[in-house]
């Protein structure tokens, strides 16, 4: 099985530490792992702000890069989302339909294909409130949604509980967005860091210590927010609790 | 039109913190009361599938059914009327009540009347139009449009409404007691109930088979308005229509329980034909629906029963208020319809969403809405609408995210990932995002350069 790590362009340039965990938890499952070194962006900030037309030459550049793979997984449920939902800007030839259904966000890929159930290297002895992204909650549908009338089911949860030391502390929204939005934190920036400063107080209220996600992009907002307000949460990616971090 | 700016418009309103506070608590208490009815039933699921379902089957056959809506109520003693616009609507109300001579109407709440600005039309004909329901009274006694289509006046505190109280009923100034400014708008509206000519109200269902429609409220105002004065006339838009009787028992189950997390509204009330001795007329309203039901990817929004359910689970909506929407419609229904009114003036409206779904999951007819604001946008960029500024970033993005190249320059400059785009969008960008929030700090080195240096040999 031959695995194409995808790492977006801002855990690239902002978080490399969150690429590296990935990549060393896939290379732990004993896959077959490579990097394309000229990988970009997924195109979804064109995409979201309506100008799919310009999302053409990197979703092109996406398809050059990965089409060799079996799997391609990346460490953002919204860009994989992106790929899977609105990856249209070029023509949809049998390549292109077939590589957006290979695409996995990690949490999604460790548990449905790898099937991993243990994580013996892992231990994490703090207390954690998970956010699920908008993305992976509704159109991933990774978790269920406290507003759909479905059975409760949790994948990053059936992860993470088998992680030594953890203790999860719930907030009061546990599933409301974190407004980071793409684009949209800056287009509606105040409504943006209003969602924001409600989200970390609403963790930090719950006594997290660290708030950790499948999409690092939320948690670079709410970072952003939480060192504003001066709100002493720390944020971790799953992809790191679950390749080992300690802290 | 001037393109509305809802972003400034939700700054105003989060900067009053306990309007945005308290705002936000309550629109979410109803959410968790909806979710807490809506988990009671074991089939909601698939009721949300049938009434899409059967909202799908009467659109995609609406002629039929407003024909025969309009042959049963006609056969029921009722006069139907036909408006292709918000103006032939007004016309005919207002044809109706000055043929009678009829100089005072009681309405209940219509957010088709808001659509159609039918208010000042008649004011300004010399007809005193009153509005019954408690919030919407607040609202015109305030000279506001309401900021959401169930509890039109959510966005005012308790505060609020005794001083739009004391201004202009004369209530006692300072007197908050939710009880008493209740009972004080209650006994200046009862004489008008008496006193007035005609009354109004719009329909929640028409059912074709029979030519009846239903009316959903918790107040009470609407029987009042209907059944006092000797004239009714129910304005009611074309898509409200629903094959038979029998379909009700879907829609009713849905309504309230989506709106307000109530398992019923407390008055379900039948109309069907005048009483002895009374009248009543039907306003059958396009008003651009048939134009909507044309369009391949937005026509699914004509399924909407006005619960209000998208915007009490709206985020965005809870912190920015109904009336930063600048439109009838505000909140995700809003952000799908009113660019079908005025693409140009609500182009900015599809932004102000953060994708995150909760509206299309909570829709009781399962509009898709989310996919719709998405696809909206799309719609804006072709049409020309993004402003020049997003337009370009957007363009020029896309060219250094297309070539590696470019890209590899753009982050090693400065270890920012956006470097390669013009100066003022990064300033515009930069500033923005940290206006309240930090900018991440740049690691030493990219993931790329760390995979070279550690996976070199690969």
């Amino acid at each position: 099985m031959k695995v194409g790590l995808f790492i977006p362009c801002y855990v690239d340039a902002f978080f490399p530490e969150v690429g590296i965990a990935t990549l060393e938890i896939l290379e732990r499952c004993g896959l077959d792992v490579a990097y394309p070194l000229d990988q970009t962006c997924c195109g979804q900030p064109m995409g979201n702000s309506g100008c799919q037309e310009d999302a053409a030459p990197a979703e092109a550049l996406f398809v050059k890069n990965f089409k060799e793979f079996d799997y391609i997984v990346g460490p953002s449920g919204s860009c994989v989302h992106h790929i899977r939902a609105h990856f249209d800007a070029i023509p949809q030839t049998e390549e292109v339909t077939k590589l957006r259904a290979a695409t996995y966000e990690l949490v999604e890929f460790l548990h449905d294909v790898v099937k991993l159930k243990a994580f013996p290297w892992a231990e994490f002895p703090h207390k954690v409130g998970l956010h699920n992204s908008c993305s992976t909650l509704r159109a991933l549908r990774t978790a269920s949604a406290s507003e759909i009338d479905e059975p409760p089911f949790s994948k990053p949860m059936n992860l993470l509980r088998q992680v030594r030391g953890i203790e999860f502390v719930t907030p009061a929204r546990p599933d409301e967005c974190c407004g980071f939005g793409g684009t949209f934190s800056v287009f509606e920036e105040p409504v943006s860091a209003k969602m924001g400063y409600d989200k970390v107080n609403d963790h930090a209220r719950a006594g997290a210590e660290y708030i950790v996600s499948a999409d690092m992009s939320c948690l670079m907002h709410q970072k952003g927010c939480a060192e504003r307000l001066g709100v002493g949460v720390k944020f971790i990616h799953i992809a790191q609790i679950l390749n080992g971090a300690r802290a | 039109m001037k393109r509305l700016d809802h972003a400034e418009a939700a700054s105003r309103f989060i900067a009053s913190t306990a309007h945005e506070a308290f705002h936000d608590q309550r629109l979410w208490d109803l959410r968790q009361k909806r979710d807490r009815e809506a988990h009671h039933i074991p089939e909601w699921e698939a009721l949300r599938e049938l009434a899409s379902a059967i909202k799908e089957h009467t659109l995609s056959n609406l002629a039929g059914y407003l024909e025969a809506f309009e042959r049963n109520a006609t056969a029921n003693g009722v006069k139907v009327h036909w408006a292709r616009d918000a103006a032939e609507h007004n016309q005919i109300v207002h044809d109706i009540l000055s043929e009678r001579s009829a100089k005072t109407l009681v309405k209940s709440k219509s957010m088709l009347t808001e659509e159609c600005d039918m208010r000042p039309f008649l004011e300004a004909r010399g007809i005193e139009v009153i509005e019954t329901d408690l919030g919407e009274r607040i609202q015109q006694l305030d000279d506001e449009p309401p900021s959401h289509i169930v509890v039109p006046a959510v966005h005012k505190l308790r505060g609020d409404v005794s001083e739009v109280f004391a201004r202009t009923l004369g209530t006692e100034p300072g007197n908050e007691d939710v009880h008493y400014l209740a009972e004080s708008q209650r006994r200046t509206t009862r004489p008008y109930f008496l006193a007035a000519e005609a009354g109004m109200t719009g329909a929640n269902f028409a059912v074709a088979e029979t030519g009846a429609f239903v009316v959903c409220t918790n107040e009470g105002n609407a029987d009042l308005s209907a059944n006092l004065p000797k004239l009714h006339i129910a304005s009611i838009g074309i898509e409200k229509l629903i094959p038979r009787t029998e379909h009700l028992g879907v829609f009713i189950r849905l309504l309230s329980r989506s709106a307000l997390g109530s398992p019923i509204t407390q008055y379900t009330s039948h109309f069907r034909s005048p009483r002895e001795g009374a009248e009543m007329h039907i306003v059958l309203v396009d008003h651009g629906r048939s134009a909507r039901l044309g369009m391949a990817d937005f026509w699914p929004a004509l399924k909407c029963i006005r619960c209000g359910a998208c915007m009490n689970t709206c985020p965005v909506y809870r912190r920015s208020g109904g009336l930063s929407y600048g439109a009838t419609y505000s909140g995700p229904i809003g952000v799908i319809i009113d660019p079908t009114f005025d693409i140009r003036k609500y182009s900015n409206l599809p932004f102000a969403s953060t994708l995150n779904g909760s509206c299309t999951s909570v829709c009781p007819v399962k509009i898709n809405i989310h996919e719709q604001i998405y696809k909206w946008r799309r719609v804006m960029s072709e049409k020309r609408q993004l402003p020049l500024v997003k337009k370009a970033t957007m363009k020029a993005a896309g060219q250094v995210f297309g070539s590696p190249r470019l890209y590899r320059a753009a982050i090693s400059a400065t270890g920012m990932a956006i470097e390669g785009l013009p100066r003022f969008a990064i300033y515009n960008w930069f500033n923005k995002w940290g206006r309240q929030r930090e900018v991440p700090d740049a690691p030493e080195a990219t993931f790329r350069a760390w995979y070279l240096k550690n996976r070199g040999g690969r």
